[in-house]
């Protein structure tokens, strides 16, 4: 499984957390939307900016770590170029995602939950997208697709990959 | 040919999941080709998801659908004259007259699929608005009567009666005052809350004004899950234009009353739809669930009395303030008043949104709604009220969709969600999903749940391994003592309510649990 690297020097994550402090300063319980700002713009919350952020928030940092830990969205370290996340509750099992899964795994080369070497793409598991009723669904780089198979997916993807 | 025909492709995202954008956009083009003026409106969706996406001209006869179309129909449709409401193979004649549709009582949902979500003036053209004008000229504690006389209980699972709540509210002294909604639907099988939001978005913002008015709030927060960007989109657009317009900020049409809207995005925990964990979030905290009392309407959010409700009540009051609340309550049975957005989905031939009177049996949704299972078997069983509900078989499809229905049989309405499994599903296997769900996604805070969770899915493993060889009568009374404790010494419903789909499941299917109908 690979972890990738953060997508831009320590220099400039600080100057984008300080961006984002400067914008939300005054909000009252700012630490969430603080840190979508930060990986909505960096990919990732870096490990490094929890002591920055703390500070800001007159909090501890092991109540900064607390949060970010907590929350399944906040990454430490950044995606693939592409995310594909699958659903994987009742209803897309219901129209049987277990077997898609397990055959995309397969085509994809990477499990459930992990990244691919080349960091070409994340292949994630998600609980719900509210397509229930037109399983199984799908979520590629924020784009919504229903009544997926893998013969589909698999050509969204190269799709995406050629756009890239 | 008319100067400019209105054309209808629906912006809600399961219609763009199933290629809405493409069809629009080829729908421009080929008008465009042969010199046709189109006036393209991006609706929301009637929720007939099983015709998503479903394309509707307006005619002199009313609207007409064609669906579900892909975009090389486009073409074909063109060729049949669909812009005078042409006959057409994919055609279904005037939407309105679509059975599935015409023997529904859309209340919450009366715009959803007629109107643009981001245009207020639709909104207003089609009786929105009209509850907060009443409303801006009752006092607090008529507003509040209006609610708890329309018998309207909390939509998002729990069934609490809404205007006990806000009267709480209300009868307290407090500096300041919250509404929160809580948009975390995290249900699988549900998607009415971002039908909502998506498709109707200024219902929603009505809605939680008028709560405001009616307990002395003047700040509302939307939590919102991070799994529904197209929804975070929509609303914030909408919370703009209500903010311009003067529906929303320091002085709400005039009137001298103040109220702010903000939206808050979760970050993709399961227990944040759990009141308390929602209102830890917002004060941007882990999403650990609190103990009760104290209750949030005495002390919830930043500590002050806070309303906290699901976007579906919210999202019902402005009609019950326009119409009245005995207007609202002349709907439904029992105790269990006023319609129920119901959310058909899973391994079913017509899924979709189905607003109904309470009373309304599963047999009924499954079958003549529905259609029976998308893959054409038998349907085994049927989950309802997401990942906490209970499993029913066959035997109980005859039950009416109505609170205390339910619950006599052990199960719960929840926010409405029924996912269908036809012969193929191994009710073992879903019990021990049931676990491994409440181990993900339990905040930690409770022994029974954090635990308890992780044991479960263990014991339920060695079930299935083992299972072949016969019935398991020692891991099964394990599994029950287990069950027994999560659900009495839970903090919280994840935890408390996990029980409910292994127990419904071990209960009605013994088989697939290595027992044989004959030696129960």
């Amino acid at each position: 499984m690979a972890i990738l690297p953060q997508r831009f020097a320590p220099d400039q994550c600080q100057a984008v957390a300080r961006e984002v402090f400067a914008a939300r300063r005054g909000q009252p319980g700012a630490l969430l939307p603080i840190l979508h700002d930060i990986q909505d713009r960096l990919g990732a919350v870096p490990p490094d900016l929890l002591p920055m952020i703390a500070e800001e928030l007159c909090l501890s940092r092991a109540e900064v770590h607390g949060v970010v830990s907590f929350y399944h969205d906040f990454r430490a370290s950044p995606p693939g170029r592409h995310v594909l996340k699958l659903c994987q509750a009742e209803a897309c099992q219901s129209m049987g995602v277990k077997t898609l899964t397990a055959e995309l795994e397969q085509r994809l080369g990477v499990s459930l939950g992990e990244t691919l070497e080349d960091g070409s793409l994340s292949f994630e598991a998600v609980y719900c997208l509210g397509n229930c009723a037109c399983a199984p669904s799908a979520m590629l780089n924020g784009e919504l697709h229903g009544r997926v198979d893998a013969e589909e997916l698999m050509a969204l993807l190269a799709e995406q990959e050629t756009l890239a | 040919m008319n100067p400019s025909i209105t054309v209808y492709v629906p912006r809600d995202v399961t219609a763009l999941s199933l290629g809405a954008d493409k069809v629009a956009k080829a729908l421009v083009t080929e008008a465009a080709a042969r010199g046709i003026e189109l006036n393209l409106v991006r609706n929301g969706s009637r929720g007939l998801f099983w015709l998503e996406p479903l394309v509707e001209v307006a005619t002199s006869a009313g609207r007409v659908a064609y669906g579900p179309v892909k975009a090389r129909d486009v073409a074909g449709l063109f060729e049949a004259g669909f812009l005078e409401g042409g006959a057409h193979p994919l055609g279904h004649g005037l939407t309105e007259e679509i059975e599935y549709l015409k023997r529904q009582e859309r209340l919450t949902f009366a715009r959803a699929g007629i109107t643009d979500p981001l245009s207020l003036d639709d909104y207003i053209a089609h009786d929105g608005y009209r509850g907060l004008r009443r409303a801006l000229g009752m006092t607090p504690e008529a507003i509040v009567a209006e609610v708890t006389e329309s018998g309207l209980r909390g939509r998002g699972g729990a069934a609490f009666p809404t205007g006990i709540k806000w009267r709480t509210v209300l009868g307290c002294e407090a500096t300041q005052k919250y509404i929160v909604c809580n948009a975390d639907e995290g249900d699988s099988g549900t998607f009415s809350d971002r039908m909502v939001m998506e498709d109707d978005p200024f219902v929603l913002i009505e809605g939680m004004t008028i709560a405001g008015l009616a307990v002395g709030a003047t700040v509302g927060y939307i939590y919102l899950r991070s799994e529904y960007p197209h929804a975070e989109a929509v609303l914030k657009a909408a919370i703009a234009s209500a903010n311009a317009a003067g529906y929303l900020g320091d002085d709400l049409l005039g009137s001298g009353h103040a109220f702010h809207l903000e939206l808050r995005r979760g970050a993709g925990a399961y227990i944040c739809g759990e009141e308390t964990a929602l209102l830890e979030s917002v004060e941007g905290k882990r999403g650990t669930v609190r103990p009760k009392p104290p209750l949030p309407a005495i002390e919830g959010l930043f500590g002050k009395p806070t309303v906290i409700n699901n976007v579906i009540s919210l999202a019902s009051v402005p009609i019950i303030l326009d119409k009245g609340g005995a207007y609202y309550k002349d709907y439904g049975m029992g105790r269990s008043l006023g319609t129920l957005p119901i959310q058909l989905t899973g391994n079913i031939a017509r899924g979709g949104l189905i607003e109904k009177a309470f009373g309304i049996t599963l047999r009924e949704l499954l079958y003549e709604y529905g259609g029976g299972s998308a893959s054409g078997r038998p349907i085994r069983a049927v989950q309802v009220g997401g990942p906490l509900g209970a499993y029913l078989p066959e035997s109980q499809f005859d039950t009416p969709l109505d609170y205390e229905a339910f619950a006599a049989l052990g199960a719960v309405l929840g926010h409405g969600g029924i996912v269908v499994f036809d012969d193929t599903v191994d009710m073992a296997d879903m019990a021990r999903y049931a676990m491994e769900f409440c181990a993900v996604e339990s905040c930690g805070k409770c022994t029974p749940c954090r635990i308890g969770s992780t044991r479960g899915e263990e014991l339920l493993d060695q079930i299935i391994v083992a299972r072949s060889e016969g019935p398991q009568p020692g891991r099964i009374e394990l599994l029950k003592s287990l069950c027994d404790t999560m659900l009495g010494a839970s903090l919280c419903a994840l935890g408390g309510m996990t029980p409910y789909p292994v127990m419904s499941a071990l209960n009605h299917f013994p088989e697939d649990f290595g027992d044989s109908a004959e030696a129960r």
